[in-house]
């Protein structure tokens, strides 16, 4: 009984959480809801921390924990995935579940959405049949106001005999009631909670079962819910079950004999599994139905003229796809438009401290070996990585939270779902994918959210075919180089802004071939069911994004970037110092992968910084620029038009940009996204071809365009 | 005018109440997870570009179904 050595195995850490006491007082309090019922928001708001909230569902995809004191006590606080029910679909929705029925939370909180109550409410009568120890938090008020619905929290109080809390989670202080009211939970046991009554069959089958349960169980698990999940043949809480309470209860002979017994009750009455399914379930929706009848007041239809104007707009026959055409471009013209000025101003600033090191190193009179390797070999390539890199993410990660908060991007999914569906895949991987151009392996993480285990596969492996963040730079660097023009202007960042939206196309457009291919071949199947909740639309908060983005993601990526690039700049500075039989490394090196590198129109250089650039994307163009300059050629550097003729000057054409371009968008996923797909498949099969299909369709791509260059040009 | 049979048919803006779900598994869960049982009243707001998936209003959330599945839920209109 207790803990079995599956339970502490490996195969627990997909399906529950750990929590971390630091003391053992500490009150554990889980946080439930639907998703995109503000979760998060209100997750933040007691805890303080910043996690990143979003306006879709599925979007607490990394469990979140963190503590918070209320009268002296301190409380663990626990963000659970977003779940419309304690039945699981999805990988997601199961860890939910799990902790909520063998996590042992002393209180929960159940936050629902105050403009659609009577489905929330499913969630809280379902979380009320585990533990009696529940809050009811009703968040969102503010809006379902505007909206017209008026909700009487006294009253639902009452009827559900647990606290129902009324919150605006974006204003801190309707926060205080809710943890004051935590508090008291957790101090005595809760005995007037609501109780829902089934059908009278399913209650003499339960009358039959529970008391042998009881028994059992003691206080381990509630046994009239255990009972329930029992004579519904749950497997995937089977399982559960037996990792909690051993294998021996399951074998136990009067469990066994209750359970057969009340089933053939059940079927007496003429009730299958399947029937039985359906009246548990109806029974919830219909007491949900109930309880809200004279709870909430509705003054108008609850959806809105603007939402179904944009929605028109959004998601309409003819606009639809040409709006989100345009959405992505704006977006990257404001990435380029706005990176523009502070990348020359950062590239002045870092080269010009570059002199003064030089100056500094020389006043010391230290060895020039010293000096080209700290200053010539780390230092250059970690100031073109926040010079180059830098802008462009620090514009673009904002606005990107931006539309994640305003809502486009469950329409994005909405929108995509029927090509997904000719691939026989889900149209939720539009929402991932969307998260890759963000970062691929959040975007990995992110597929979480499909309920299918193979459309989940297909998107995880289908992700790194959006560039991430990392690589934009590269490509924004590139097309301004050798198509747009450097001169900043106008029209230069609109052709640049257009070229790289069809870059982005063309990875869009591969992931549907790619996610095609493999759902007919390895990963075969018929789309399973699709539902996706369309949340009504948001004004994101402008200060409190920037800053989130900034802080959280920019400066973290930026940081890894960093640190990578330092050791990668002092790789590359050996391997062009170290020389054997009069060739330094990097020329032997090279001129090995020349052959490949001239078959895809590139040189061994430029394969090279790919690899180097495993660990971030972001090193591989100030990787090419170091090696090129450390094979002696001087330029002024940290302008476009200097990089420019280093890059002419090492061979490069419009044809070897292609090239790169095609390379950076189709290569390996950075070492980040690989251990995430890893993490995710449990699979080194899966990851290894996660990696080897966006390689050799990059690799076949430059081989093609360079064959057909070659032919015509 | 025919009236419509299932939900695949209910045109935008149209009302129905839901007679009968005619799938089993996984799907029955998650429609009724969603509040789509016997009885309720279920509004379609709008189509996706392409036709498919549609945009439905039920208990107050909009939620898409592909037609592939809504097809599987019969209702009556007023």
């Amino acid at each position: 009984m207790g803990l079995t050595s599956h339970s502490t195995g490996t195969n627990a850490i997909a399906t529950s959480l750990t929590i971390q006491k630091q003391s053992p007082e500490d009150k554990i309090i889980a946080l439930a809801g639907n998703p995109n019922v503000g979760k998060s928001t209100i997750f933040n708001g007691l805890t303080g921390m910043k996690q990143h909230t979003g306006n879709w569902p599925g979007k607490t995809v990394n469990n979140a924990q963190g503590t918070y004191t209320c009268e002296g006590q301190t409380c663990i606080l626990v963000d659970l995935p977003g779940t419309y029910s304690l039945m699981p679909h999805s990988a997601e929705e199961e860890i939910a579940r799990n902790f909520l029925c063998f996590g042992k939370p002393d209180a929960i909180a159940v936050v629902c959405d105050a403009s659609c109550l009577e489905r929330n409410l499913n969630l809280v009568l379902q979380t009320l049949e585990i533990s009696s120890k529940v809050i009811v938090c009703v968040n969102l008020t503010d809006e379902a106001e505007k909206k017209g619905i008026q909700i009487q929290t006294e009253r639902l109080s009452e009827k559900l005999g647990v606290p129902v809390i009324p919150t605006v989670a974006r204003n801190r202080k309707s926060l205080s009631a809710l943890t004051h009211a935590i508090q008291q939970m957790t101090k005595q046991p809760n005995l007037s909670a609501y109780h829902i009554t089934y059908p009278e069959p399913v209650e003499e089958a339960l009358a039959a079962l529970v008391p042998v349960l009881q028994r059992k169980v003691e206080d381990r698990m509630n046994s009239r819910w255990l009972g329930l999940r029992l004579l519904d043949f749950d497997d995937s809480l089977l399982e559960e079950i037996r990792f909690c309470l051993g294998d021996s209860f399951l074998n136990d002979q009067e469990v066994k004999e209750s359970l057969d017994q009340a089933r053939a009750l059940l079927l007496k009455a003429g009730i299958d599994t399947e029937t039985f399914r359906d009246l548990t379930v109806s029974a919830l929706v219909k007491a949900a139905e109930g309880l809200c009848t004279d709870v909430v007041k509705m003054e108008r239809p609850v959806y809105q003229f603007l939402d179904w104007k944009l929605d028109r707009l959004l998601t309409g026959r003819l606009i639809g796809y040409p709006a989100m055409f345009l959405l992505l471009a704006f977006l990257l013209w404001l990435t380029i438009t706005g990176a523009n000025y502070p990348s020359q101003l950062l590239a002045d600033l870092l080269f010009r401290f570059q002199d003064f090191l030089s100056a500094w190193f020389q006043l010391l009179h230290a060895p020039a070996w010293l000096h080209s390797m700290l200053v010539m070999g780390i230092y250059r390539v970690v100031a073109w990585v926040v010079s180059v890199m830098l802008p462009p993410m620090a514009v673009f990660f904002p606005l990107f939270t931006l539309l994640e908060d305003s809502g486009y991007l469950p329409r994005l999914a909405y929108n995509l779902d029927k090509p997904f569906q000719c691939c026989h895949a889900c149209g939720k991987q539009a929402l991932c994918m969307a998260m890759g151009f963000g970062c691929n392996a959040a975007g990995v993480t992110g597929c979480r959210i499909i309920d299918s285990e193979r459309e989940r596969l297909l998107a995880v492996l289908t992700n790194s075919f959006v560039p991430c963040n990392g690589r934009f730079p590269t490509l924004i660097a590139l097309i301004s180089i050798f198509f747009a023009g450097v001169s900043g202007s106008f029209q230069s960042s609109l052709l640049c802004a257009l070229i790289l939206t069809l870059v982005i196309l063309l990875g869009i457009g591969m992931t549907f071939a790619v996610t095609w291919l493999l759902s007919v071949t390895l990963l075969r199947g018929i789309p399973s069911a699709f539902t996706l909740e369309l949340p009504p639309y948001r004004r994101p908060q402008l200060g409190s994004v920037i800053v989130r983005s900034v802080f959280d993601r920019t400066l973290f990526v930026l940081g890894r970037a960093a640190a990578v690039a330092a050791p990668a700049g002092l790789v590359i500075w050996l391997m062009a110092n170290l020389t054997v039989s009069n060739a330094s490394l990097l020329q032997l090196c090279a001129s090995a992968l020349d052959p490949l590198a001239g078959l895809m129109g590139l040189d061994g250089v430029i394969l090279i910084a790919f690899i180097l650039g495993l660990p971030a994307n972001e090193i591989v163009m100030p990787v090419i620029f170091m090696a090129y300059l450390s094979q002696g050629t001087l330029t002024e550097p940290g302008s476009f038009a200097s990089m420019k003729s280093l890059l002419l000057s090492h061979g490069w054409t419009w044809i070897t940009a292609v090239n790169t371009m095609l390379f950076s968008l189709f290569h390996w996923p950075c070492s980040t996204t690989l251990l995430t797909i890893y993490k995710e498949t449990k699979s080194l099969r899966w990851t290894i071809l996660a990696a080897l299909l966006p390689t050799a369709a990059g690799i076949l791509l430059c081989i093609l365009f360079t064959g057909t260059c070659r032919i015509f040009f | 005018m025919k009236y419509p049979q299932n939900l695949s048919q209910l045109m935008p803006g149209q009302h129905a109440r839901v007679t009968h779900i005619d799938t089993v598994g996984a799907m029955r869960r998650r429609l009724m997870d969603l509040g789509l049982t016997l009885d309720t009243e279920i509004m379609c707001l709008g189509r996706s570009p392409f036709g498919d998936p549609s945009a439905y209003l039920i208990r107050g959330a909009v939620i898409a179904i592909r037609a592939k599945d809504s097809q599987n839920i019969i209702i009556e209109t007023e």
